[in-house]
Order: structure tokens, then C-alpha cells, then sequence
């Protein structure tokens, strides 16, 4: 197919590795890589693998919650293995895996030939797996890994913590250096590389809601890196930001990171509204219900995600007003979220449906999510979030949106996308068992985390008082259970990877609709190498 | 089992019974939790009710508008007045939870005008209690037993939640909490009150509570504070006013005697066997949670006393570290934690366990000349 576009072509390319019959071989392919599809497939493997690593982690915190008493791990390596499989999983699953697939279809959905700086794209992908390596190489030093949670609170993490933290701090720097990369080019692109015709409020969703949460990142990474700096000079260059003693305040530190980490968590949810706007409409044969509403709902919860973040800090006695403030601000952002919610199930109603695996993933999302959003919801009411508050409540609620939420909606658009990558059906009988597997057991694993937590467990603790004994053991089985519904996934990437499986026809699905489902099945190395027009 | 049921007596005064699946909040002991699990249940209904009727909507569709049923798409996609309906409807419902929630928050965060104020603070990893009204002050550590945590002995109905000496406060009066840290972050939490408040290093946060009946709570450390965060439990002991005013005057006496009893030890001597055991029970309570029971520490966290140059050589440093701590880490400062014998008794073991073999024997007097000498 290449020799085709290229002769039509010839002046577009001076640089060989751009077409695919000079592709070099083996490794050499993947490390100098500059075409968005290469990279898109790297940051998705890459998420995967990490998936896979803290979820291991993950077995082993359940696997010590299973019952009461100390069996398997110590408490500072359980410590260790908290916040390590938090860490991975938001920066090394969650995030990848949205960039992955922001490379791979931001281009094709607005019919650009590619991400607008190629080589950054090389650089912000290839610096992730050293991060990585660093934070779980520091798991091995001397005194372990960082044991203070994800949210690495000061001065658990400066005058208490072991000198490893110098690693932990250099691996978040790497993480969010990457993170602002990725930002600056989705940006890029969409600003410079749209089609002719391809008008913003023409713009697919997944594009918007990427788009918007790229200007989150670039807003809020850098707190995140003075956060970590300030970290490390308190613990090793003698300054006091957060120590009292030296007058400064260990509870500016928790404002300073969660002005970071309350737009995080919407940086890894604005991509799966995307996700969920591309596929319901798909498969209900019907339009996006209220598409215009969808996009003012994303930037609104954009912008209300900066003055929310103090409502992880409603027990550390700020003032009423404050505590007032930030609880009315959290209710409000519940507003759009619920626009969406019913924006979707608007779409499904009278629509025509069928439940391919993306859909069945997709409803699951909305379901799954809706019920973490709710109890969020509950979790803003601060009089009521004083008993919430650090209990596994909460590590449910995350979890809903994270794992039924963000995780789901990265599988929902794998099985989406995955036919037009390789050109080939994936395997939907492994599909289907992956799907009922993992639905099952993540309720298993997550819902009775809302009981435990309401009737007293902490959340970070390594052993628990006798009455969360019989649910501790239901959310351990649930967990091992969920671990292994993933084999499942593996197997059919494996395969999928392999190129096995029926073709596709270029639509894939009877109701797909868009640019991306127009150019042929599998995508070409180079797609749009002259723009396509849209009406 | 059967060892189950014969310990079970030792530990009667404690065993109130476990509910076993107890799915939800607690509605405590005070008008404030009554009124914050009741908050508690009006958002849980209402987040169920919301919930209930979008899944319900959604299923209706998924059963009747199926391709597989014969459905065919509709064609709308845009209705600027649904819109504004699903705006405004969840706005006024959000409106109806703000105003008793921020009523009952206003009522939490008056502190003001307490009965009685207690200074809790927090260090790693327990809990240290100071009446402000009366000469009253001790350290609240956990009781469970090693053995019950590590397996090799059964454990009790309030495994980890039960300390040497809980905190006693009178039923009825207004109750203000002084909550602070020496170390890092912990957080102050007993369900049955129905709050949790953290405790900063360096700055002082308050709360309240009135407790409506007599009874033992419990409840524990809530923010992560370093390895045993998980060992950090809270028991509070709510008496009658009488009885409450008759501990308090008990306690009063017992820390005076206390205080004549560590003067009448400075003039005496420890022999070796004394000191090394009563050191050891001093070990294993304050010690062995960062330096290990074999003295070997964590590498890298914190240091091993086995084969240390301090607990070796260095004995007037030695006592120094004791006494003062290292500031800037996590070894406190014991002077006001330990009597100047029991001082005396965990450095001698610490100079003679594990090999150490210094055969140094240190006595109350040495600590005494020790803070007056420098
Ligand atoms: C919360 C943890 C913790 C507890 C509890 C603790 N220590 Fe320490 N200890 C440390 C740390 C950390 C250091 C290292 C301080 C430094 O960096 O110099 C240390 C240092 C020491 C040293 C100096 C060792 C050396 O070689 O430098 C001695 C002696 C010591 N502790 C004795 C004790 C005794 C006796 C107790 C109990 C009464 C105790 N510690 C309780 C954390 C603890
Ligand atoms: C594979 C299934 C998973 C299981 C069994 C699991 C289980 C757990 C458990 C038991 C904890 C510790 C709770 C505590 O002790 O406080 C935890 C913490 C956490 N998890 Fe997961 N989890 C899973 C997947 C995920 C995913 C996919 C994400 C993110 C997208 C995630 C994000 C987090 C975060 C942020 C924390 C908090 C870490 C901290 O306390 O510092 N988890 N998880
Ligand atoms: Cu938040
Ligand atoms: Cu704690």
C-alpha cells in the first residue's frame, strides 16, 4: 500500500523512517520511533504492563488483608507496597494508557497525519520506563521503597522518611516531565493539525475531553514537581516548608499537593467521558445525545476542579468558612458529571442496541461510575466526611472511578479501536469471559470495601480489629479473582498482537461513525498523509 | 477454640461483644454522631434514589429500544430544555443537603465553653493524654500482645483495639480536645463521637464531645503515620461525673506517689538480673516497635542497637540519646516518657542483650546526674 502513497508523495518525506518499507528492524523500530501509531502501541503496552505490576502489588496487600494478624509482609513493606501500587497505578496505568491512546487516535480523528512534534513524542514515551525503573528499584535499596502513601504527606515524607525518598522525588519529576510532553503535543495538534472542515464543535469527543485535560496537566504538573522539590529540600537541604519548627506548615504541604491532585483525578476521568461519548452512540445507532452540552459540562468540571481541593483536608482543621466553601464548591462540580450520566442514557434511549464487548465494557462504566460518583458526593458533606474521612469508604469510592471508571473505559476503548489497529476481530469469546470475569469480581473485590469502611476500618493499615474479619476475606478473593480476570486480557492482546482473528471492514462497527472509521482496516502506517475534508 | 474459650475470661472486663457484620455507621454515643449518621443516612437515600432512577431509566432502554427487539433509532439529539431541566433539578436537590449539613457543621466546630480540656498528643505510635485542669498526664500505648498479632496466640475479642490505660472522661459535660502531634501526622478517631480531627506537629487543632451514657469506646489512629500506623488504637472510658471526679483524684494522688517513689529508687540499686529484666519489659514496650525485639533495627530506617558504637562504647552519649532524642528523626526524647530507674534499667539492657555483652550496669542515679551534670 505504501508504494502507492508514496509515489503521490514523493516531496512530503526527506526522512526514511517514515515510511514503512524503511521501518528499521527489531528494537531499533520502537527506540527511535516518531510515528504516533508506534507510540500510541508503546505507552499502551507500557500502562498494561505496569497495570499487571501494581496489581501484583495489589495481591499482596490483599493477601496480608486476608485475614487477621501479620502473615505475610511486615508493616513497612506493606506500607511500601500501598503507596507503590497507588504511585504506579496513577501514573504508570491510568495516565500511559490515556496518552497511548490520545497518540493513536487524536490523529486519525481529525484527520492529521500525525502528533505535531514527533520527536518530543519519542522522548515523553521513552523517559517513562527509566521513572519507573528508578521507583521500583528504590523498593530493593537499603530501607525500601517510599512507605508514606501516594500522597507522600510532609513530614512523614521529609524528616521521617528513609533516603530513598531522593529516588521517589527524581522518579516523579521524570513522571511529570513525560506527563507535560504528552500534554504540550496533544495541544499542538489539535490546534495546528485539524482537517479542513474539522471546526471545534465538530470535534469528536474523546478529542475534546483530551484536549481539555491536557491544559489540566500542563496546570497542575508543575505544582506536583515544586511539591516534590519542596519534599526534597526539606529532607535534605535543610529547608522548612513544612516543618513547623522552621516555621513553615505541614498542612500547606497536603493544600500544595492536592492543588495538584484534585485536577489528577479529573485528568484521569475527562478521557473516559470521551470514551464513553465515542462508544455508546455506536452502538445505540443513535447520536450523542446533547454534544454541546457535553463539551461545556467537560470544561466546567475543568475549571471547578482547581477550587475543590481542600475537600481531602476537611480534618485538618481548617476554618468553618473554608470547610463551607470547599464543600458547596465539590457539591456543584456533581452538577455536570450528572449531565453526563444523563446525557448518556439519553443517547441509549430508543436508540437501537446491541451489546458488543465495548459496549458491555461502556455500560459497566456508567453504571460503576455513577455509583463511585455518588458516593462522592456523600463524601463532600464535610460533617458527614469527618467519619468517612481515611477509611476504606473511601479507598472504595476511588476505586469505583478509578478501576470501574478510568480502567474500564481504557478496556471499553481497547476493544473499541483494538479491529481498526490490527485489522482483525479480537477473540470475543475471550472477550466476553474478561468482561463478566472482571464485572463480577471487582464488585466482589470493591463494594463490601463501602461496608467495612463505614463500620470503622481504616484505610493503610496492615492488620484490623476482628469484626472486618468476614468481609476483609470476601474483598481478598474478589481481588485475586479480579488479578486473574486480567490473564485473560493478556491472552487476547497476545493474540490480537499476533494478528489473529477474522478481518474487519473499515467501519468495523454497523454504527461507527467519524474519520477514523473511514481510512482502511488495519490503519496505515500513515493515515491522512493529505487531509481529508469534512463537511 | 478451646484456647479460645479458656483466655476468653482473662479478658471479660474488655469483651463487649464484636458485631460481626456491622455494614453501617455507627450512630454513636453523642447528639452530635446521632446527628451525623442521620446526615449520613438522608445522602445515602437520596444518592440511592438518584442512582435508582438513572440505572432503571437506562436497563428500560437497554430491554425494549434492542436492535434484537425490532427497535429503530430515533432521530433526536438536542433538547435545550431537558438540558436546563437536568441542571437545575440536581442543584435544588444539592441545596437540600447543603443547609442541615452545614447546620450540623457549624454545631461540630463550636468548641467553646468545654467542662473539661484534655491535651491529646500523638506520637509514633501512641497516644500521650494531659488533663489541663488537674496534675494529670500519661502515655495511652496498645495492649494486644505480640503473640496474638504474630499468631501463635489466639486472639481476643478487642485484638488491637485495647491499650494499657485508656482515656477517662466524665458522661454529660462538654468535652474539649486539644489534638497535636510531636512527629509526624496522626488523627484522633473514635466512631462512636462521631468526628475525627487531625493532630499537626507544631500547631493545635480542637474538638468536643458529649457523651450521653457511660461505656468504653474505641476507635484508631486515622492518618498513616509510619509503620505502625495499624497499632495505634484509642480507648476512651466514659464515667458518671462522681466516679469521673473520684479517678481523677485517685490518678492525681498516684502521680504524686509516683514521683516520691523515683526519688526513693535514686538512692538504691538495681543488680544485673533486675535491671536486665525490668529493661527488657522496658524494651519491648517503647523500643522494640523501631528497633526490633533482636535489636537489629530496619536497615535503612532505623538503626540496629545490636553491635552499635553507642550501645558498645559511648555510654554517656548513649544516655544522652535517651534522654533528649535526635531531633530531626524519629527517636524521641524518653526524660519525660520513663522514670529515670526504668532510664537506667532499658540502657543497661541494651548495653548487655544481643550480644552487647559491655557488661556496663547503669543506675537511676547515673540518669539523675546525667540531666543535672550538663
Ligand atoms: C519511632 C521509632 C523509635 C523508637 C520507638 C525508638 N527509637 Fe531509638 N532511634 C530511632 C532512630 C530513627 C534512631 C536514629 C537517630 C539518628 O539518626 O541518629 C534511633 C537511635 C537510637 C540510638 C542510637 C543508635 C546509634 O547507633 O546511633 C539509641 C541508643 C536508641 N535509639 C535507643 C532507643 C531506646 C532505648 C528506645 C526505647 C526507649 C528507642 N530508641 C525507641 C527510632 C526510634
Ligand atoms: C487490581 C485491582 C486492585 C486492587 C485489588 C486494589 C486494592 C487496593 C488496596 C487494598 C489498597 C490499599 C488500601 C489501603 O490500605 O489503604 C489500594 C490503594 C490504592 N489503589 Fe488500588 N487496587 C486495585 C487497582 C487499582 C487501580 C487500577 C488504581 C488506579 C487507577 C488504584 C489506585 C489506588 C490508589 C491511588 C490507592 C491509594 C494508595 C495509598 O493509600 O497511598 N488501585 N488498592
Ligand atoms: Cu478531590
Ligand atoms: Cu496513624
Amino acid at each position: 500500500m505504501t508504494t502507492a502513497t508514496d509515489s503521490t508523495h514523493i516531496d512530503d518525506h526527506h526522512d526514511d523512517d517514515h515510511h514503512e518499507h524503511h521501518i528499521p528492524p527489531g528494537i531499533k523500530r520502537w527506540l527511535y520511533t516518531t510515528n504516533h501509531k508506534d507510540i500510541g502501541t508503546l505507552y499502551l503496552w507500557f500502562a498494561f504492563i505496569m497495570f499487571l505490576t501494581g496489581g501484583a502489588m495489589a495481591m499482596v496487600i490483599r493477601a496480608e488483608l486476608f485475614q487477621p494478624g501479620l502473615q505475610i509482609v511486615d508493616p513497612n513493606f506493606f506500607n511500601q507496597m500501598t503507596t507503590v501500587h497507588g504511585l504506579i497505578m496513577v501514573f504508570g496505568a491510568v495516565m500511559p494508557a490515556f496518552t497511548g491512546l490520545a497518540n493513536w487516535l487524536v490523529p486519525m480523528m481529525i484527520g492529521a497525519p500525525d502528533m505535531a512534534l514527533p520527536r518530543m513524542n519519542n522522548w515523553s514515551f521513552w523517559i517513562l520506563p527509566f521513572a519507573f525503573a528508578i521507583l521500583l528499584a528504590s523498593l530493593f535499596m537499603e530501607g525500601g521503597g517510599p512507605a508514606f502513601g501516594w500522597t507522600f504527606y510532609a513530614p512523614l515524607s521529609t524528616t521521617y522518611s528513609n533516603d530513598g525518598t531522593a529516588l521517589f522525588v527524581f522518579a516523579v519529576h521524570i513522571m511529570g516531565a513525560s506527563s507535560i510532553m504528552g500534554a504540550i503535543n496533544v495541544i499542538v495538534t489539535i490546534f495546528n493539525m485539524r482537517a479542513p472542515g474539522m471546526t471545534w464543535m465538530k470535534m469528536p469527543l474523546f478529542v475534546w475531553t483530551w484536549l481539555i485535560t491536557a491544559f489540566l496537566l500542563i496546570a497542575v504538573m508543575p505544582v506536583l514537581a515544586g511539591a516534590v522539590t519542596m519534599v526534597l529540600t526539606d529532607k535534605f537541604f535543610g529547608t522548612s516548608f513544612f516543618d513547623a519548627a522552621g516555621g513553615g506548615d505541614p498542612v500547606m504541604f497536603q493544600h500544595i499537593f492536592w492543588f495538584f491532585g484534585h485536577p489528577e483525578v479529573y485528568i484521569m476521568i475527562l478521557p473516559a467521558f470521551g470514551i464513553i461519548s465515542a462508544i455508546v452512540p455506536t452502538f445505540a445507532r443513535k447520536r450523542l445525545f446533547g454534544y454541546a452540552s457535553m463539551v461545556y459540562a467537560t470544561a466546567s468540571i475543568a475549571l471547578l476542579s482547581f477550587i475543590v481541593w481542600a475537600h481531602h483536608m476537611f480534618t485538618t482543621g481548617m476554618p468553618v468558612a473554608a470547610e463551607l466553601f470547599f464543600m458547596f464548591a465539590t457539591m456543584l462540580i456533581s452538577v455536570p458529571t450528572g449531565v453526563k450520566v444523563f446525557n448518556w442514557v439519553a443517547t441509549m434511549w430508543r436508540g437501537s442496541m446491541t451489546f458488543e464487548v465495548p459496549m458491555l465494557f461502556a455500560i459497566a462504566f456508567i453504571v460503576l461510575f455513577t455509583i463511585g460518583g455518588l458516593s462522592g458526593l456523600m463524601l463532600a458533606i464535610v460533617p458527614v466526611d469527618f467519619q468517612y474521612h481515611d477509611t476504606y469508604f473511601v479507598v472504595a469510592h476511588f476505586h469505583y472511578v478509578l478501576v470501574t471508571g478510568a480502567i474500564f473505559s481504557i478496556m471499553a476503548a481497547v476493544y473499541y479501536w483494538l479491529p481498526k489497529w490490527t485489522g482483525k476481530m479480537f477473540h470475543i469469546g475471550l472477550a466476553k469471559w474478561h468482561f463478566w470475569c472482571s464485572l463480577v469480581s471487582v464488585n466482589v473485590l470493591f463494594f463490601p470495601m463501602h461496608f467495612v469502611g463505614l463500620a470503622g476500618m481504616p484505610r493503610r493499615i496492615p492488620d484490623y480489629a476482628l469484626q472486618f474479619a468476614d468481609f476483609n476475606k470476601w474483598i481478598s478473593i474478589g481481588g485475586f479473582a479480579f488479578g486473574l480476570s486480567q490473564l485473560i486480557f493478556l491472552a487476547l492482546l497476545i493474540k490480537a498482537c499476533k494478528k489473529q482473528g477474522e478481518p474487519v471492514s473499515d467501519q468495523v462497527w454497523e454504527g461507527a461513525e467519524g474519520l477514523e472509521w473511514e481510512i482502511p482496516s488495519p490503519a496505515p502506517y500513515h493515515s491522512f498523509e493529505t487531509p481529508p475534508v469534512v463537511k | 477454640m478451646l484456647t479460645a474459650l479458656m483466655t476468653a475470661p482473662v479478658f471479660a472486663e474488655t469483651s463487649d461483644k464484636i458485631e460481626q457484620f456491622q455494614l453501617n455507621m455507627t450512630r454513636g454515643v453523642t447528639d452530635i454522631s446521632a446527628g451525623v449518621y442521620d446526615m449520613h443516612m438522608l445522602m445515602f437515600i437520596i444518592c440511592v434514589v438518584i442512582g435508582a432512577g438513572v440505572f432503571i431509566a437506562m436497563f428500560i432502554s437497554m430491554y425494549f429500544h434492542r436492535k434484537s427487539r425490532g427497535a429503530k433509532p430515533a432521530n433526536f439529539h438536542e433538547s435545550v430544555k431537558v438540558e436546563i431541566a437536568w441542571t437545575v433539578i440536581p442543584f435544588i436537590i444539592l441545596i437540600f443537603m447543603a443547609v442541615p449539613a452545614m447546620n450540623l457543621l457549624i454545631d461540630m466546630e463550636d468548641a467553646s465553653e468545654p467542662d473539661v480540656s484534655i491535651l491529646v498528643t500523638g506520637s509514633q505510635w501512641k497516644w500521650h493524654y494531659k488533663y489541663m485542669d488537674n496534675d494529670v498526664e500519661y502515655y495511652s500505648k496498645m495492649a494486644t500482645q505480640a503473640e496474638q498479632i504474630s499468631g501463635k496466640l489466639p486472639k481476643n475479642n478487642n485484638y488491637l483495639l485495647e491499650v494499657d490505660r485508656p482515656l477517662v472522661i466524665p458522661t454529660g459535660q462538654k468535652v474539649r480536645f486539644l489534638i497535636t502531634s510531636d512527629d509526624v501526622i496522626h488523627s484522633w478517631w473514635v466512631p462512636d463521637f462521631g468526628f475525627k480531627q487531625d493532630a499537626n506537629p507544631g500547631f493545635i487543632n480542637d474538638a468536643w464531645t458529649k457523651v450521653n451514657e457511660p461505656g468504653v469506646y474505641r476507635g484508631q489512629c486515622a492518618e498513616l503515620c509510619g509503620k505502625d500506623h495499624g497499632f495505634m488504637p484509642i480507648v476512651v472510658v466514659a464515667k458518671e461525673p462522681a466516679e469521673y471526679d473520684k479517678w481523677i483524684s485517685e490518678q492525681q494522688a498516684i502521680q504524686e506517689q509516683a514521683k516520691a517513689e523515683e526519688q526513693r529508687l535514686l538512692a538504691m540499686n538495681m543488680t544485673m538480673d533486675e535491671a536486665m529484666s525490668m529493661g527488657e519489659k522496658i524494651y519491648n514496650a517503647n523500643c522494640a516497635a523501631c528497633h526490633m525485639p533482636n535489636g537489629e533495627g530496619l536497615p535503612g530506617v532505623f538503626p540496629a542497637l545490636k553491635g552499635s558504637q553507642i550501645a558498645i562504647a559511648d555510654q554517656p552519649k548513649h544516655i544522652d540519646i535517651l534522654l533528649n532524642g535526635v531531633t530531626g528523626t524519629a527517636m524521641q526524647a524518653y526524660a519525660k516518657q520513663l522514670t529515670m530507674s526504668e532510664i537506667a534499667a532499658v540502657v543497661t539492657y541494651e548495653r548487655n542483650a544481643w550480644g552487647n555483652d559491655t557488661g556496663d550496669l547503669v543506675q537511676a542515679k547515673d540518669i539523675n546526674s546525667a540531666i543535672n551534670g550538663q
